[in-house]
C-alpha cells in the first residue's frame, strides 16, 4: 500500500474522538430500521449515487475522506489504524458506502500506484471530493477468469488510441465518470505482454451501456459497447503494452476489497453479502424460533462466520504487511469471503424455512432472494476458483496450470466463440 | 502464532521447541504410548525450568509472564507440543494455578502454586461427570457445608492426567451455589480410576469423591463468585487447547504439502494437479482462519476482554471442527500409508479429535456462544 508517513501524524485515539464529534454535529444519523452497510442494503439503487457523491462532499468538506490516500492527492495521510478508528464511528450514520467499491478501494489504489503524476492530480482529489466515480473495465463476454484474454481492441492513431469491443460486469457503469479499461494493443506479442491499460471517460459518443438484471432483482451490473472511441494517448496507465502490470495490480486491490481488507474503504466496511447476524436473531426471535437448539447453533455458527472473517483479515493484512506472508495472500480473505457468503446464505434459508419462498413481508423474503444469488460471493472480484489457484501456486508454490495460449503470440490463440 | 511476536517471545519459543525436539521427538511419544505412561515426572519438571507454568498465574501470585499477556505466552508453548503432539499436563496445571492465583486466598495456596509452577507437583482441572456431556456450570457433585470447609461427593470423569495429577480443582453443587475446591489426590475418599483415552499420552481417569472432607483453606471460590471463575477457566482452557491444536494442524499441513511435492504419479507430482491444489487452498484458508481465531481468543482470555466468553466459543466452535477437517484430508492425500500405526500423522489426528471433543465440542460451543449471544 503507498502511504505517506509523516513524523507528525495524529495520534489514533485523538483523531477517533475528533471524528465522533463530528460526525455527531454533520453527518446524517440512519434512522431506525434504516440499513447500516451494502450487505444489509442488498441491492443498490439509482437514487444512491447522486446521494453518494454528496454525502462524500460533506465527508471532504468536514477533513475526513480519503483517509489512506496521501495528502498530496487530497487524502489525509494517514493510517489504516485511522480508517479502522473512523469506520468504527461512522456506524449508525449514513455514508457513501456505493463509492468503496470500485472507486476507493480498487481504482483508486490502482491510480496511485500506477498512474502518471498528472493522473494522480488529475483523478484522485476529484475522486476524494465525491466528484468522480470509477469503474472497472475488465471483464469481457468471451470470460471472466482469462483476464489476461482481453480482446477488447485499442489501436494506435497518432497521439489517439481507437478503442472498439466490449466489456462486462462492470459494478455501477452507468453511474460512473472514468473507468479503468484493460485492451489489446499489441496482438503479435504474448498474451500477457500485449496489452494496455487506460483510463476512459465513461460517457462519452461511442460507448453504450447496457445494464444486466440480476437473479436478485438488481441491476447494478452493466456491459458497454465501444465504437471507434478514441482515447488521448495521455490517458494510458503505466507502459504501452505493460496494463498487465497494471491489472495485476488491480486484481491485488480488488482482492484485498472483497476479502474486506482494504484500508481505503470508508465507512460500513465491506461489501459482504448474507445477512447480518443482528437481523437474523431478530428474524429468529419474530419467528418464534428462539427455543430451537438447531437454529441457536446455526445463527452461532453464522455469528462465529463474522467474526472469524474480521480476526482472519487482520492476520492475513498484518500477515502481508510483515511480509511474513506473501502479497498474493489476500486471496485467502477472498475465498474466506466467497464460502462464508455460501455458508451464510445457507443458514438463512435453513432459518426461515418455507417464510423464505412465502411470507408478509420483504426481509423473510429477501433471505430467500439472497440464496438464489448466494454464488455471487463466489464470482464477483474473481471466482474462488481462481483464488484456489492463486492459494495454491503463489502462496504455497505449486506449480502452475498448464495454459495453451503460453509464450504464443496472441493473433495465433485459439479462440472459441 | 501471530505475525507480532516480540524477539523474547521468538527466543522462548526456540528454547522450547529445541527442548521438545530433542527431548521428545515423536518415537519418544510412542514409547511412552506403549508402556502405557503418560508422561515422566522428571521430564516435566525438566521443561517447567524453561517456564511454561510461570505465565499464566498473575505475578500477584509470584507468576512472570514474557509479553505481559502470560496466557498468550504459554499459548506458545501449547503450540509448540501440538507440533510434536507431546505429553505433559500443560493445561491442567496452568489453569489451576491461573485459578489458586486469583482465588481471593490466594495466600493459602503459595506453596501449591510454587510447585506447580516449578512442575513438582501436577494439577487438573475436573469439568466433567459421567453420563453427561459438557456442563461445567452445572455439576451434580455435592458439597455439604462442613466447618469452615465441605464434604465432597460424587464422581467426575475424563478428567486429564487424572492418574497422575496430586491436585484436582472440583466444580460442585454447595447449598448457596457453586464452589470450587482445591483437593488433594491423596484425601481420604477419593479414587482415581484410569479410563481408556484415544490420544497415545494423553491420558484421562476417573475420579470418585466418597464424603471427601476439604478444609476451609480448600475453598478456592466461593459460592457468590464461581460461575464468573469456571467461566474464566473456559476461556483458559479453550484458548491453551486451540494453540495446541493449531501447532498439530500446522505441523501436518507442512508435512503434507512436502508430500505433495515430493510424491509422483502419472510422471508428475501431487502438487501438479488442480484437483489436490484446490484442496490445499481450502486448507490453507481454514489454517489461516483457525490461527486467526485461536490467537484472537488467547489474546481476549490474557486481557480478559468484555469478549473475551465469546471469542473463546467462536474459537473453539471453529478450531474443533476445521482443524479435523484439514488433517483428515491430509491422511486422504496421503493415500493408504495416512491410516497406517506406522506414519506419524494419526498422531496428530489423535491429539487433534481429542481437542475438538474435550471441553466442549464444536456444537456445544455454538450453543454456548447462542446463548452468550441471548438469541
Amino acid at each position: 500500500m503507498t502511504q505517506s508517513v509523516t513524523a507528525d501524524l495524529e495520534d489514533v485515539e485523538s483523531f477517533r474522538l475528533r471524528a465522533r464529534a463530528w460526525l455527531a454535529a454533520n453527518m446524517p444519523r440512519l434512522v431506525p430500521g434504516q440499513a447500516n452497510s451494502l450487505e444489509e442494503i442488498g441491492r443498490i439503487n439509482d437514487a444512491m449515487w447522486p446521494r453518494a457523491r454528496e454525502l462524500q462532499r460533506l465527508l471532504y468538506d468536514g477533513g475526513f475522506a480519503g483517509i489512506c490516500y496521501p495528502r498530496e492527492y487530497g487524502g489525509l495521510g494517514l493510517t489504516p489504524a485511522h480508517q479502522r478508528a473512523f469506520n468504527a464511528e461512522c456506524a449508525g450514520y449514513e455514508m457513501p458506502l456505493v463509492l468503496n467499491t470500485p472507486t476507493f478501494s480498487i481504482c483508486g489504489p490502482t491510480i496511485l500506484d500506477m498512474g502518471s503524476e498528472e493522473q494522480k492530480r488529475q483523478h484522485l482529489p476529484a475522486v476524494i471530493r465525491g466528484e468522480e466515480i470509477l469503474v472497472q473495465f475488465l471483464s469481457e463476454p468471451r470470460g471472466g477468469s482469462d483476464l489476461a484474454g482481453v480482446t477488447t481492441r485499442a489501436t494506435r492513431d497518432g497521439d489517439v488510441f481507437i478503442l472498439n469491443g466490449s466489456k462486462i460486469w462492470s459494478s455501477g457503469a452507468y453511474a460512473a465518470d472514468w473507468a479503468l479499461c484493460l485492451t489489446r494493443t499489441d496482438w503479435d506479442a504474448p498474451k500477457h505482454r500485449g496489452m494496455t491499460m487506460f483510463l476512459v471517460k465513461v460517457h462519452q459518443p461511442g460507448v453504450q451501456i447496457r445494464r444486466i438484471r440480476q437473479v436478485g432483482g438488481g441491476d447494478e451490473f452493466c456491459q458497454e459497447f465501444f465504437d471507434d472511441v478514441p482515447i488521448p494517448a495521455s490517458d494510458v496507465v503505466g507502459e504501452v503494452n505493460g496494463g498487465w502490470a497494471v491489472a495485476s495490480r488491480q486484481l491485488f486491490h480488488e482482492r484485498n476489497a472483497v476479502g474486506g481488507g482494504s484500508p481505503y474503504t470508508s465507512g460500513g466496511g465491506q461489501r459482504r453479502r448474507g445477512p447480518g447476524t443482528s437481523s437474523l436473531i431478530d428474524m429468529v426471535r419474530a419467528t418464534g424460533q428462539s427455543g430451537d437448539v438447531r437454529v441457536r447453533e446455526l445463527v452461532a455458527e453464522a455469528h462465529a462466520i463474522g467474526r472469524i472473517q474480521q480476526q482472519l483479515i487482520a492476520r492475513v493484512t498484518a500477515g502481508m504487511l510483515s511480509q511474513q506472508l506473501p502479497p498474493p495472500s489476500a486471496a485467502i480473505m477472498r475465498l474466506f469471503s466467497g464460502e462464508s457468503a455460501t455458508r451464510l446464505a445457507e443458514i438463512g434459508v435453513e432459518i426461515m424455512g418455507s417464510h423464505a419462498a412465502a411470507a408478509d413481508d420483504a426481509a423473510s423474503v429477501g433471505y430467500g432472494v439472497s440464496f438464489l444469488a448466494r454464488q455471487a460471493g463466489s464470482l464477483g472480484g474473481g471466482s474462488t476458483e481462481m483464488a484456489r489457484n492463486i492459494i495454491s501456486e503463489r502462496v504455497l508454490g505449486m506449480p502452475r496450470e498448464y495454459a495453451a495460449d503460453r509464450d504464443v503470440p496472441f493473433s495465433q490463440v485459439r479462440q472459441g466463440r | 502464532m501471530d505475525f507480532d511476536l516480540t524477539a523474547d517471545q521468538k527466543l522462548f519459543r526456540a528454547t522450547t521447541r529445541e527442548f521438545l525436539e530433542k527431548e521428545m521427538p515423536l518415537t519418544r511419544v510412542r514409547e511412552l504410548g506403549a508402556s502405557g505412561v503418560g508422561f515422566e515426572p522428571d521430564w516435566w519438571r525438566r521443561g517447567s525450568e524453561l517456564g511454561w507454568n510461570a505465565m499464566t498465574v498473575g505475578p500477584a501470585a509470584g507468576g512472570d509472564s514474557i509479553s505481559g499477556e502470560g496466557l498468550v505466552d504459554t499459548c506458545i508453548v501449547a503450540e509448540e507440543m501440538g507440533r510434536l503432539t507431546s505429553p505433559g499436563p500443560l493445561l491442567g496445571v496452568n489453569l489451576v494455578a491461573a485459578a489458586l492465583g486469583e482465588a481471593a486466598n490466594a495466600a493459602d495456596h503459595a506453596e501449591v502454586i510454587a510447585a506447580l509452577v516449578a512442575g513438582e507437583a501436577v494439577a487438573s482441572w475436573a469439568s466433567y461427570e459421567p453420563g453427561r456431556g459438557w456442563a461445567p456450570l452445572t455439576p451434580g457433585t455435592r458439597a455439604v457445608p462442613d466447618g469452615e470447609g465441605y464434604l465432597l461427593t460424587g464422581v467426575k470423569d475424563r478428567v486429564e492426567a487424572g492418574d497422575q495429577a496430586d491436585y484436582f480443582l472440583v466444580t460442585a453443587t454447595a447449598p448457596d451455589g457453586l464452589v470450587q475446591l482445591l483437593v488433594p489426590a491423596g484425601a481420604p475418599g477419593l479414587t482415581v480410576t484410569p479410563e481408556q483415552s484415544l490420544d497415545l499420552v494423553r491420558r484421562y481417569a476417573r475420579v470418585e469423591l466418597d464424603g471427601v472432607s476439604v478444609a476451609g483453606t480448600g475453598v478456592v471460590v466461593p459460592a457468590d463468585s464461581a460461575q464468573a471463575a469456571v467461566n474464566r477457566q473456559i476461556q483458559i482452557a479453550v484458548a491453551l487447547q486451540c494453540a495446541e491444536t493449531v501447532g498439530a494442524v500446522q505441523r501436518v499441513f507442512e508435512f503434507t504439502v512436502q508430500w505433495a511435492f515430493d510424491r509422483y504419479s502419472f510422471g508428475r507430482p501431487l502438487a501438479s494437479y488442480q484437483a489436490l491444489k484446490h484442496r490445499f487452498a481450502d486448507s490453507k484458508l481454514w489454517l489461516e482462519a483457525c490461527l486467526a481465531t485461536a490467537g484472537a481468543a488467547a489474546h481476549a482470555a490474557s486481557q480478559q476482554a468484555a469478549d473475551a466468553d465469546e471469542l473463546a466459543s467462536v474459537a473453539k466452535s471453529y478450531v474443533g471442527q476445521r482443524a479435523t477437517d484439514i488433517i483428515q484430508d491430509c491422511v486422504q492425500l496421503h493415500g493408504g500409508i495416512g491410516v497406517t500405526w506406522e506414519h506419524d500423522i494419526h498422531l496428530y489426528l489423535r491429539r487433534a479429535t481429542v481437542n475438538r471433543v474435550m471441553f466442549g465440542t464444536p456444537a456445544e460451543h455454538r450453543r454456548r456462544l447462542a446463548d452468550i449471544l441471548g438469541v
